[in-house]
């Protein structure tokens, strides 16, 4: 398929029908409005079904239905319409139901606004709502990431049978790329026997409930299946960490302009590198493992707290001074992260 | 009424209080199931209160949503497999109170969705407290001094807030005694067969008793609603498009 | 190569269709492209704007803290960006709106174009940021003035405009012209 220019909202609503998605149910909220704009009449367009739900509970147990009657479900939202969607995505979990939930983060709390943020990193990887559980999160980079990650995402999802979440931001929504939609595939809704379908007599019912109700061993069961998805699943991209000094670790429209920011760096002769976490969770430990020659890391994120230190603290054992740069109202730019990475390499913390 | 109850209902493993109304509820529709021959096409939501141990008593697919829940989920479930009759199946507090915005917007698009909702003018999971449908003066571990009408408002009437939507059908029915019964069959069978027609959405309440959070025995639980409920949640058909038309 | 272009102006001047016909221009010749919108209720003020980035490298922040080119189309837009522009930056001005005795930078190229009027004697009033990318094809590297043409007339083609195609490469001409 040849490139089509489509904005980041746009090409992960068309790639998601790509991906065999045929059910979608969502509220309107900046900056992720284009994606239900686009299937309110793209979804229809291919025989699926779209409905504007009254609110992001209901839109998110529309998707619990739909799953659980066997379709590839989406909804998305972004800050304080994600929050609402965590009560739905703690009962798909509890359930083993796989479904995809994006969350084109704004800046914030509370209200917040709707200018590009990555607030909700602790929300993403810790769970989000009440229970024991943590649910697989992919954060892209671009338009292309944005349309390549709805057939991985859906294909985990039904892997694990666990929600899959999508990272992305309003500066990746937002903006117009060059991007090849994939191959549309044929997703067939009685793939999977436990599927609600009609139970037929002298066959087992089958239960779309809390599996710790029914599980004869619900502890290792849960226990190995988080296992396994941190062992399997962690994915990034390490862009010339092997010889860095000084590490930077970020994601989605912060890890752009770290690639910026170490070419910058290297042309000067200080050496930069970037460990790019496209799993948020599980995060990516392995790729810590290429930064031999690493002093001290530098996380970059849009939000103040430096939501992403704690799990670059844990994946380095403590042993490395690991601070953070922020920014909220603009992207941060790749002078100042060099600027703050030279301080960090001076003060002799490192 | 047959002494035989449907293949797709087993009490064995149902964990309802003796003298509840889930059990009669749960017959009625497993009986319209089978005389509909759908027995094996059902799919059913149920809320997390007193209901969800429907999930053990029936043998149809289900699904246990979250509280006042259900109706969207039905929805969603509806979309994806529109041959199948799907029921959601809530309490009053579901329904009426924590579920009110999903029971309205689902009623408003007349979605093609059977719910039954089992009022017994109380939370019963919870142990006994106040309902939006709780008659006035309700003695309940949330009103202990009995349901002040000016605090809480009037039992809420779902005739009142969902004739004025364009529904497919909408009654209430009594589970009493046998004549109440034999009338909340029929508006379940209604229901069933308006909504295998595609007419849209169903919604039929039922009257049953809680001789357990009410702290009454089952008998006298039963004369309650006849003597206590009806007056305020009157019986029969309040919506009947067809008929209408 | 790699350029940044801030476009703005009021709502309907066309702006956003400016950026995106630059990045159109791009892809066809398989650069990176990006474009990023002001969107929301920023959007709702009247005035647009939209930031165009085109480069043979991977683009890094949809933001550009210092454009090579500022395509403005009314004063605010220049108030808002001239400052931000890089030092030797093209700020293409529409004379038919910014007062003439403004005064710029004196480490920037200016040119002034009088678009609105331009537009209006061509009788394609929507035209009048047709004309102000001719004047960017004439006074930057970007593309060349006749590639910068095509790229116009394929980009309404796509659209299924192509019938105001004749009216556009009027504008647009006279925007290379400058007058």
């Amino acid at each position: 398929m040849a490139k089509v220019l489509l904005k980041g909202n746009e090409a992960l609503a068309e790639a998601a029908l790509a991906a065999g998605c045929r059910f979608y149910s969502g509220y309107p909220i900046t900056p992720q409005t284009e994606i239900l704009e686009y299937l309110s009449w793209r979804m229809e367009d291919v025989g699926g079904e779209f409905i504007q739900a009254e609110s992001e509970l209901a839109g998110i147990n529309m998707v619990l239905g739909a799953a659980a009657a066997g379709a590839r479900a989406l909804t998305t939202s972004s800050g304080p319409g994600f929050s609402l969607k965590q009560e739905g995505i703690s009962y798909l979990v509890a359930a083993d139901l796989p479904a995809v939930i994006v969350d084109v983060m704004r800046i914030g709390t509370g209200l917040g606004d709707i200018s590009q943020g990555q607030g909700d990193y602790w929300q993403l990887t810790r769970g989000g709502g009440h229970g024991d559980y943590r649910t697989l999160v992919l954060a892209p980079d671009s338009v292309q990431e944005n349309a390549d990650m709805m057939a991985e995402a859906f294909d985990l999802a039904e892997k694990y049978r666990h929600p899959v979440l999508i990272a992305s931001d309003a500066a990746i929504g937002q903006m117009i790329e060059a991007v090849e939609i994939p191959e549309f595939i044929e997703h067939d809704i009685d793939k999977f026997d436990w599927t609600i379908k009609g139970c037929k007599k002298g066959t087992e019912q089958r239960k779309i409930q809390n599996i710790y109700y029914t599980h004869p061993d619900y502890e290792t069961y849960l226990a190995d299946k988080y296992a396994e998805m941190e062992e399997q699943e962690q994915r990034y991209e390490n862009i010339q960490v092997e010889d860095a000094e000084l590490v930077l670790v970020a994601y989605g429209i912060s890890s752009r302009v770290c690639r910026e920011a170490v070419e910058a760096a290297r042309a000067e002769g200080l050496k930069l590198g970037l460990i790019r976490p496209v799993t948020l969770w599980p995060f990516p430990v392995k790729a810590f493992e290429e930064a031999k020659a690493a002093k001290a890391f530098l996380t970059v994120e849009m939000n103040i707290l430096g939501q992403m230190v704690d799990d670059v603290k844990l994946a380095t054992c403590g042993k490395y001074p690991v601070d953070h740069y922020g920014s909220i109202f603009e992207i941060p730019e790749y002078d100042g992260i060099i600027e703050k990475a030279k301080e960090m390499l001076k003060k002799g913390e490192v | 009424m047959r002494l035989v109850a449907p293949e797709t209902v087993t009490f064995t493993e149902s964990g309802f209080c003796p003298g509840c109304g889930h059990g009669l509820a749960v017959r009625l529709i497993a009986e319209v199931m089978e005389e509909m021959g759908l027995s094996e096409k059902l799919l059913t939501i149920v809320d997390v209160a007193c209901g969800s141990l429907n999930i053990d008593s029936w043998r149809f697919d289900t699904i246990m949503a979250a509280h006042g829940r259900p109706i969207a989920t039905a929805v969603g479930v509806k979309k994806v497999r529109p041959e199948n009759p799907v029921m959601a199946y809530i309490g009053d507090g579901a329904a009426y109170s924590i579920g009110l915005a999903e029971t309205m917007h689902t009623a408003l698009r007349n979605d093609n969705v059977v719910t039954v909702v089992i009022n017994n003018s109380l939370y019963g999971m919870t142990g006994g407290q106040c309902a939006p449908t709780s008659l006035p003066g309700q003695i309940t571990t949330s009103t202990p001094r009995g349901k002040d009408t000016k605090k809480a408002g009037m039992p809420f009437r779902v005739e009142e807030a969902f004739t004025g939507f364009d529904i497919a059908y909408l009654a209430r029915g009594s589970m009493a005694d046998a004549r109440g019964m034999i009338q909340s069959k029929k508006y379940l069978q209604k229901a069933f067969e308006k909504h295998m027609n595609g007419e849209g959405f169903c919604l039929v309440e039922l009257l049953s008793a809680c001789p357990t959070n009410l702290n009454i025995t089952p008998v006298k639980s039963v004369e309650r609603i006849k003597n206590d409920m009806i007056p305020y949640f009157p019986l029969g058909e309040f919506k009947d498009k067809k008929e209408e038309e | 190569m790699a350029k940044e272009i801030i476009c703005a102006g009021f709502g309907g001047q066309g702006i956003l269709t400016t950026g995106m016909i630059l990045i159109s221009a791009g892809m066809e010749q398989d650069k990176n492209v990006l474009f990023y919108p002001s969107y929301g209720s920023e959007m709702r003020g009247g005035t647009a704007n939209c930031t165009v980035k085109i480069s043979d490298k991977l683009i890094a922040s949809p933001n550009s803290k210092h454009p090579d080119i500022l395509l403005t189309m009314n004063t605010p837009a220049i108030d808002k960006f001239e400052e931000r522009l890089k030092p030797g930056g093209l700020l293409l001005v529409n004379s038919s709106i910014a007062p003439d005795d403004r005064t710029y930078r004196d480490d920037i190229t200016v040119v002034k174009v009088p678009a609105t009027d331009i537009a209006a004697e061509v009788k394609n009033p929507k035209g009048a940021n047709l004309v102000m990318l001719g004047a960017l094809a004439a006074h930057s590297e970007l593309f060349s003035v006749e590639y910068m043409e095509e790229a116009i007339v394929s980009f309404f083609e796509k659209k299924g405009k192509g019938k105001f195609n004749e009216k556009n490469v009027a504008c647009y001409r006279r925007g290379v012209e400058g007058k």
